[in-house]
């Protein structure tokens, strides 16, 4: 097998064994999504309206929920140290952690959204393009994520730092996701040009990030 | 058995920073194929950040590393197993995935020899967390043979062994030496290997 499938299989397996990982972002999500209606009252045309733009801004949060264990544990008992000695180069091995937040935090996260937008008075037909964004821009979330993992490793309480960190490079990601879902309910234009720019925040994180993420681990490892 | 080991190591001049303080400069040695290497000096003479320099976790503040013998291009660090005091061992998998991982990772998969290096075989389908500090330590130690690799860095290897382990210890590295390995030893316990170079940190600041 080679080094960066046994690491991305590692990754995944430990996020699911080790728990929180998974459960708590799912559970956040619903929980925020949830309570929205209470707050804004019961008006269905005002959820419906709001409704992208609070998924995904739940989303955005629940992935910050588990960002900080994209190399925490593995730093603090030593498995980073070890890594680094590793075949892979350190930018390779940002990407491969990064991937694997993607397969345990975005997807799973994407893939709720619906029935979540259920509870929002969601169009029906506006779902299928909702999910097929939020799986094409939940990449930059992670691959983004690394970046402020690295930067606050070695820091006590780093989550709440990270998210000041990361939260403000998320808005290209949150204005085009949910323009693209708007855009599919209620016009004008394409849901498309906003969907194909998604996909170009996420391919752009995907070859940019994991060098920044690698930069900031050389220096968290002195 | 593997082909034996053809990689040298040499040290020439280097220097440790570490929050602005010079931990040392003008280090040299040279380590041929089957020579062991004891690093010791009190505590906080830069014996940890000697073994991270060369296992390329810390930068080299003056000087070069270099590994004649090895395959033109391969960095140092890669020809290294670096044993810490972390012990890098992952409390949700057992045993056997932890050392499973490593060998995928870093060797060819085959995690047989690893497991009976320090007798864990016994204890290989048991959660890594309900080991005991002995127990993680020698699976820490088991990763050397998780994947062959020329030069072991072991870092206060014996911490928390048994008498019969730092035993099996010392002849697992008597081994990798005769067959052609290099091993750099920071320790403050004895063990029998016969350590062609010696190596005292932090004299000038004792004296």
């Amino acid at each position: 097998m080679s080094a960066a499938l046994a690491l991305l299989v590692r990754d995944v397996k430990l996020a699911w064994r080790e728990g929180g990982a998974i459960g708590v972002a799912l559970g956040f999500y619903l929980v925020v999504v949830a309570i929205t209606p209470f707050g804004l009252g019961p008006d269905l045309n005002l959820l419906a309206r709001v409704a992208p733009g609070m998924l995904w801004v739940a989303l955005l949060l629940a992935a910050l929920l588990s960002a900080d264990r994209i190399f925490h544990n593995d730093y603090e008992d030593g498995t980073l140290d070890v890594l680094t000695t590793g075949p892979l180069p350190l930018p390779v091995l940002a990407a491969v952690k990064s991937l694997a937040h993607w397969i345990t935090t975005g997807v799973p996260l994407a893939l709720l959204a619906p029935v979540l937008g259920l509870l929002l008075n969601l169009p029906l037909d506006a779902m299928p393009l909702l999910v097929l964004a939020m799986l094409a821009g939940t990449p930059a979330v992670s691959f983004i994520a690394a970046i402020g993992a690295s930067l606050t490793l070695g820091l006590r309480r780093s989550g709440l730092l990270l998210a000041l960190l990361v939260l403000p490079l998320y808005v290209p990601v949150l204005i085009f996701g949910v323009s693209t879902a708007s855009a599919a309910m209620v016009g004008p234009g394409s849901p498309w040009p906003p969907f194909l720019m998604l996909c170009a925040l996420s391919l752009a994180s995907i070859v940019l990030a994991p060098l920044a993420a690698a930069a900031a681990l050389r220096t968290a490892l002195r | 058995m593997q082909p034996p080991f053809t990689v040298s190591l040499e040290a020439r001049d280097i220097a440790c920073e570490r929050g602005g303080r010079l931990l040392f400069e003008g280090l040299n040695f040279a380590l041929e194929p089957g020579e062991a290497l004891l690093v010791s000096g009190p505590n906080g003479a830069g014996k940890t950040s000697l073994l991270r320099q060369l296992a390329g976790l810390l930068p080299l503040e003056a000087g070069q590393l270099s590994a004649p013998g090895a395959e033109a291009g391969t960095p140092v660090a890669e020809l290294c197993h670096y044993v810490g005091h972390l012990n890098a061992v992952k409390s949700a998998f057992t045993v056997r995935e932890n050392l499973a991982f490593w060998a995928d990772f870093a060797g060819d998969g085959t995690i047989d020899a690893a497991l009976a290096a320090f007798r864990l075989d016994a204890l290989a389908e048991i959660s890594a967390g309900l080991l005991s500090a002995g127990q993680r330590r020698k699976l820490a130690l088991s990763r050397l043979f998780a994947a062959p690799r020329p030069i072991w860095l072991l870092d206060e290897p014996s911490v928390s062994l048994d008498t019969a382990s730092v035993k099996r210890l010392d002849a697992a590295i008597r081994d990798h030496l005769k067959a052609g390995g290099i091993a750099i030893v920071s320790t403050h316990v004895p063990l029998k290997t016969k350590f062609a170079h010696e190596l005292t940190l932090g004299l000038e600041r004792a004296a």
